[in-house]
C-alpha cells in the first residue's frame, strides 16, 4: 500500500512563488544585524565579515557598507568559496570555483562572521568552518543569514538572523539581490514551480540534483 | 570422388549456367545439365571465379604455431576463396634451405584446403649477408620459384643484383620487400601529416620507391624479373609503370587493406592498424586502385600476418606489424575495386588467379573455366552484405582491421582439383562435404 | 570536459579557461600555512610512470597531496614492468587496487590514449607525457604562465598573443600539446627549428614558420624554448651544438631583440649553454621557476575537475561552470 498511488489523494497544484521580503524589509534586516553585530561585538573592533558565495558575498558587502556608516570605520570584508569542502562533490560534476579572498589582516584572533543568504540544512556552514580551519584560526565564528527557514541537519545556528521562515520541504525559498538578479526579494513557492531556483534545488540537500 | 553439379552459376558474372565438377576437372558446362552428380549445389545468383592465388601469405609455421599453422591458415584460405598461397619464408627456421621449404610444402599437401607453395629466403636467415641455397630450394619436392626476404628488405644493391641474376637459371623471380632500411628506423607508420600530429616514428614514402627505383633498373640491367611485394604509394606505382612502359620484366601486388584503408585510423593508436609497409594517404588509395585496374599492378595478394592477440593487445610502439587478409580480400577487393566500377568480375579473375599464378608459375591454377580444365573454383555471393566478425575466422588469429564494418560479398563454395574446401560457407572435410 | 586529459586537442576553449580559472584560484594555496584540501579525500590516484621524470611526477604528486588523494607511485624501474609485463596487465593490476585515476608517463607515444580507450581500467586517464605526441598539463601550466603575464584575469584567453617556440618540434610533446591549446586560447603561435627539427606535414598545423629566429623576435610575447637533447647531434640533425646555439640558441643580444614585456619560457629541464645561456635563463624574464610552480596549481585543477565531482562511467555533460543560482542549500 503506497499512499501516493491512491487516486482520490491528488496533489495541490504548485502554488507560484509568493514574497516574503521586499527590498525594503531587506535593506532594514540588514542595518537591524549591523547594529546586532555591533552591538554583541563590542563596537566590531575585531570583526571580519566573510560572504559564501554566491549570495552571501553580496549580502556581506551590503553588510559591509552599513557598519562603515554605524562605526565610521572599514570593518575587513572576504569571501569564501566552499566548494572543495562540500560534502556532495560526488554527487555533481566537478564545479567551477569561486574566487576566495580572505582581507590582507588574515582571520587569526579575530571574530569572523560568515554570511549566507539561506540557511537550511547546515551543510554549507559545516563545509565553511571546515574551510576557516585550513585558513587560519579566529578567535570566535559566527553566523549572520537572511533567512532561516529550517530543516537543520546538523547541530549549527545562526547568531544574526534577517528573518525566520517555517518552511515545508516542499517549498523552496529564493533570494533575489539587485547586484546578481536585479531586485530584492525572498520568496516562498512550490520547488516544483520554479525548478531552476536556489532553494528549490537543494530542497532535498541530501539528494543528487544534476542540473538540466 | 565426389562429384557435384553447380546450378545456374554465373561464370565470371555472366549469363546463368551448370558446371559438373568430376574426377578433379571441370566435366560439363552448359544449361540445363542431366542431374547425375552426388552433390547439387544451387548457385543463383552466385559468381563463379577461377580459384584465387595468393602471392603473399605468411602461415607462420613452422616456430610460430600460436599465431597460425599451415593447416589453419589453409583453411582460413580457402575460405576466402584460394586454392594456392605463396608461404612467405620468415618462419623460424628461415626457410632458407630445401628441408625447411619442403617441411612446408608437405604440410600443406597434409592439410589439403589450398595447395600452398613455399617462397624461398633470398638471403641466409634473412640477414642479407649472404645469397641462400636458391637453386637447392628450387631443386626440392617444393619447386620453389619466388624467392624474398619479405618483412625485410634485400638493401644490398650488389646482394640484389646477385639474387636477380641467379635466379634466372630456372625462370625464378624475386619479390623484394621494399624498404630503405636507415630512412625507415624506428618507423611506425606513413610519415606524412598523421605521423607528425601523433608524434609517431615516420615511414616516408621515398623508402619504398626508391628500392623500386634501384631494383628495376637493376633488373633490367640484368634481364631478370622482379616482383615487388605489397605496393602502397602513388609513387610507386608511377616508377613501376614507367618500368613496365619500358618493356621491363616487372609485376607488381597490392594488399586489400592499401586498397580501402589510410593512415587517418592512426588516429586511435589501436595496434590493429599497425601494418608494414604502412597504412598510407587517400590519395594513394586511389592510385593504387587505379592502377590495379589498368593493370600497371598485376595482382592483389594479401600478405595475411596473423599475430597472436597479446601481440596486438598493447600500447602502438611494441605491437607487430601485419593483419589478417585470407577471409576478408575478395570483399575488399570487390568493395573498392567491383562495386566502384574499376573491374568487372573477369578483371578480379585475372588480378586475383590468373595473374599471380603466372607471376608463381603454378601451372595448375590460374587457368580458364572452361571444360577439361582443373576444377579449381570459387562460388562467391556478391549481393550478400554483413559485418565482419573476427570470432567466425578460420585463422588462428583474431588481428583484423575490419571488424565490425560492413563489407559486400561471401564465399560460398571453394573447390580445389574438384574436392569442395567450403561448402554453404562453411570449412568443408577432406571427403569433400561438410 | 572528457573523462580523460589524454590530448590538449580534447579541451575546448570553455574546458581549458575552466582549467585555468581554477588553477588561479587554487593558486592561493601556496601562500596558506594549511596547503590542503580534502577534495579527493578517498581517492585512490597511481601514478604510472614508465620515463623518469623528477620534475613532473612530483609536481603531480605534491598536486594529488594537496588535495588529499592516496597516492601510489608505480614506476616502471624495480616493478614488474621492467621484467616485461605488459601495459595491460599493468593496468590490470590497478584496476584491481581500485586506481580512481592513473597519470601516466610513457615512452610510446598514444600509450595514454590506448589506456583510456582501453577496457583495461575504468579510472581517468591523465597524459603526463607520452613519447613525442603530447604533454598537455605542460601547455595547461605554459599556458596559466603566459595569460598572468601577457593578459591575467579570470576568463581571460591569449587572444592575439604571439607565442614564439623555438628548438626540436619534431620530437617535442611540449609543443604539440602547446600548438592545440594556445591556438584554443586564441594565440597565434611560431615555431623556430631548423628544418630537420620539423615534423613532415607541419605546412598544415595552425601555426606559422620560420627557420630565422632572430626575425621573430621582434614579434614576440612570449618565446618558449625547448630542449634539444645532445643526442640528435649524431643523428645529423644539426652538424654542430655550437651551429645549433648560433643560429637557434637564447642569449643576452638575442633577449634584448624582444619587445620589453615578453617573458622568456622553458618547460625544463634547460640545457645551459645549448638551447639557453645562463644570462637569459637567470634574468627576470624567465619564468622557468614560475613554471614549476603553477605546474602544481594547474594540476591540481586538472585532477579536481576530472576526479573532485560525480563519477561517470563515460563522457559527462559539461560540468562547467554551474549556474550561479545554485547553492549548497
Amino acid at each position: 500500500m503506497t499512499a501516493d498511488k491512491e487516486p482520490t489523494l491528488q496533489e495541490p497544484a504548485p502554488r507560484p512563488p509568493h514574497q516574503v521580503l521586499d527590498g525594503t524589509d531587506i535593506a532594514r534586516v540588514i542595518t537591524r544585524i549591523a547594529h546586532e553585530i555591533v552591538e554583541r561585538a563590542k563596537g566590531a573592533e575585531d570583526v571580519v565579515l566573510l560572504g559564501i558565495h554566491t549570495r552571501g558575498v553580496h549580502l556581506a558587502r551590503r553588510l559591509h557598507g552599513r557598519l562603515a556608516q554605524i562605526t565610521g570605520r572599514e570593518i575587513p570584508l572576504g569571501t569564501l568559496d566552499i566548494t572543495m569542502y562540500r560534502d556532495d562533490l560526488r554527487l555533481k560534476p566537478a564545479r567551477a570555483l569561486e574566487h576566495t579572498e580572505i582581507p590582507p589582516g588574515g582571520i587569526d584572533g579575530k571574530l569572523v562572521v560568515l554570511v549566507d543568504d539561506v540557511l537550511f540544512s547546515g551543510r554549507t556552514i559545516r563545509a565553511a568552518l571546515d574551510a576557516l580551519n585550513d585558513i587560519g584560526r579566529p578567535r570566535a565564528v559566527q553566523l549572520a543569514v537572511l533567512v532561516d527557514r529550517g530543516h537543520r541537519e546538523l547541530p549549527i545556528r545562526a547568531d544574526y538572523v534577517g528573518k525566520n521562515l517555517p518552511t515545508s520541504l516542499r517549498e523552496a525559498v529564493q533570494v533575489r539581490l539587485s547586484d546578481s538578479d536585479g531586485v530584492d526579494a525572498v520568496l516562498v513557492g512550490d520547488r516544483d514551480f520554479a525548478s531552476r531556483s536556489s532553494q528549490a534545488m537543494a530542497a532535498k540537500p541530501t539528494e543528487p540534483h544534476l542540473p538540466e | 570422388m565426389t562429384s557435384y553439379l553447380i546450378r545456374n552459376a554465373q561464370i565470371l558474372g555472366g549469363a546463368p549456367q551448370d558446371l559438373l565438377l568430376a574426377d578433379g576437372v571441370i566435366k560439363e558446362i552448359g544449361t540445363g545439365l542431366a542431374a547425375d552428380a552426388d552433390i547439387e549445389i544451387d548457385a543463383t545468383a552466385l559468381i563463379v571465379l577461377p580459384g584465387l592465388v595468393d602471392l603473399h601469405t605468411h602461415l607462420r609455421e613452422p616456430g610460430r604455431e600460436d599465431a597460425e599453422t599451415v593447416l589453419t591458415g589453409t583453411r582460413a584460405a580457402a575460405m576466402g576463396g584460394f586454392t594456392a598461397v605463396h608461404a612467405m619464408a620468415n618462419t623460424t627456421p628461415v626457410a632458407d634451405t630445401a628441408g625447411v621449404v619442403e617441411q612446408v610444402w608437405r604440410l600443406g599437401q597434409e592439410a589439403g584446403y589450398c595447395d600452398v607453395q613455399p617462397v624461398g629466403a633470398v638471403t641466409v636467415g634473412l640477414e642479407g649477408k649472404k645469397l641462400a641455397e636458391l637453386g637447392a630450394m628450387h631443386e626440392s619436392a617444393a619447386n620453389v620459384r619466388v624467392f624474398s626476404d619479405d618483412g625485410k628488405c634485400v638493401d644490398d644493391a650488389v646482394l640484389m643484383r646477385r639474387a636477380l641474376e641467379y635466379v634466372k637459371a630456372f625462370d625464378g623471380v624475386v619479390a623484394q620487400h621494399a624498404q630503405e632500411p636507415r630512412l625507415t628506423e624506428g618507423a611506425q607508420m606513413n610519415e606524412g601529416q598523421v605521423s607528425g600530429e601523433l608524434g609517431l616514428g615516420g615511414w616516408p614514402a621515398v623508402a619504398e620507391e626508391s628500392i623500386i627505383a634501384r631494383d628495376v633498373l637493376l633488373a633490367a640491367h640484368v634481364g631478370s624479373r622482379l616482383h615487388v611485394c605489397h605496393v602502397s604509394t602513388a609513387g610507386s606505382v608511377e616508377i613501376i609503370r614507367w618500368a613496365k612502359a619500358k618493356g621491363w620484366d616487372v609485376t607488381a601486388e597490392v594488399t586489400p587493406h592499401h586498397l580501402l584503408l589510410t593512415d587517418e585510423l592512426v588516429r586511435s593508436y589501436d595496434p590493429v592498424y599497425k601494418v608494414n609497409p604502412p597504412l598510407r594517404t587517400a590519395e594513394d588509395v586511389q592510385a593504387l586502385r587505379a592502377a590495379l585496374a589498368d593493370g600497371t599492378i598485376d595482382a592483389v595478394a594479401t600478405d595475411h600476418a596473423p599475430h597472436p592477440a597479446e601481440d596486438k593487445d598493447c600500447e602502438w610502439a611494441v605491437a607487430a606489424m601485419g593483419m589478417v587478409g585470407l577471409e576478408t580480400a575478395l570483399s575488399v577487393v570487390q568493395q573498392t575495386m567491383v562495386d566502384t566500377g574499376l573491374l568487372n568480375w573477369e578483371g578480379v579473375a585475372d588480378r586475383m588467379s590468373h595473374r599471380p599464378a603466372r607471376i608463381g608459375r603454378l601451372t595448375g591454377h590460374g587457368r580458364p573455366i572452361s571444360v577439361g580444365e582443373p576444377a579449381n573454383l570459387v562460388l562467391f555471393d556478391p549481393a550478400y552484405r554483413g559485418a565482419v566478425n573476427p570470432d567466425s575466422f578460420a585463422t588462428r588469429s583474431r588481428n583484423t582491421p575490419y571488424k565490425g564494418l560492413d563489407l559486400p560479398g561471401r564465399v560460398h563454395a571453394t573447390f580445389l582439383r574438384g574436392r569442395a574446401t567450403v561448402l554453404a560457407g562453411e570449412p568443408a572435410e577432406q571427403d569433400g562435404t561438410v | 570536459m572528457k573523462r580523460h586529459l589524454v590530448s590538449a586537442a580534447d579541451l575546448s576553449r570553455d574546458d581549458a579557461l575552466l582549467i585555468l580559472d581554477t588553477a588561479e584560484e587554487l593558486a592561493q594555496l601556496s601562500g596558506r600555512a594549511v596547503k590542503k584540501l580534502p577534495t579527493l579525500r578517498g581517492r585512490t590516484v597511481v601514478n604510472l610512470f614508465f620515463e623518469d621524470s623528477t620534475r613532473t611526477k612530483t609536481s603531480f604528486e605534491v598536486a594529488e597531496k594537496r588535495l588529499s588523494a592516496d597516492v601510489i607511485n608505480f614506476s616502471a624501474k624495480g616493478s614488474s614492468v621492467s621484467k616485461g609485463e605488459s601495459l595491460k596487465d599493468t593496468a590490470l593490476t590497478l584496476q584491481a587496487m581500485g586506481a580512481d585515476a592513473v597519470v601516466i608517463r610513457h615512452h610510446a607515444s598514444g600509450a595514454p590514449a590506448r589506456l583510456a580507450q582501453s577496457d583495461w581500467l575504468h579510472g581517468s586517464v591523465i597524459n603526463a607525457g607520452d613519447g613525442t605526441h603530447e604533454h598537455p598539463t605542460q601547455a595547461l601550466l605554459d599556458a596559466f604562465t603566459m595569460r598572468r603575464h601577457l593578459n591575467p584575469g579570470a576568463g581571460h584567453d591569449l587572444a592575439g598573443r604571439r607565442v614564439t617556440i623555438v628548438g626540436d618540434v619534431l620530437h617535442s610533446r611540449v609543443a604539440r600539446s602547446n600548438v592545440h591549446l594556445l591556438t584554443t586560447l586564441g594565440a597565434q603561435v611560431t615555431f623556430v627549428a631548423p628544418p630537420t627539427l620539423l615534423p613532415i606535414g607541419i605546412q598544415n598545423w595552425p601555426c606559422e614558420i620560420s627557420y630565422d629566429l632572430d626575425s621573430v623576435l621582434p614579434k614576440t610575447d612570449a618565446l618558449m624554448m625547448l630542449r634539444v637533447q645532445r643526442e640528435r647531434m649524431n643523428a645529423a640533425f644539426f652538424p654542430t651544438e655550437r651551429e645549433y646555439s648560433r643560429r637557434y640558441g637564447m642569449n643576452g643580444l638575442r633577449m634584448a631583440q624582444l619587445p620589453e614585456q615578453a617573458i622568456v619560457m622553458h618547460p625544463g629541464p634547460m640545457v645551459r649553454g645549448m638551447e639557453i645561456t645562463a644570462e637569459v635563463a637567470d634574468s627576470p624574464r624567465c619564468t622557468a621557476v614560475e613554471q614549476v610552480a603553477n605546474g602544481v596549481s594547474v594540476r591540481m585543477a586538472v585532477l579536481y575537475l576530472l576526479l573532485g565531482g560525480a563519477v561517470f562511467t563515460d563522457g559527462p555533460a559539461d560540468p562547467a561552470r554551474t549556474d550561479s543560482v545554485e547553492t549548497a542549500q
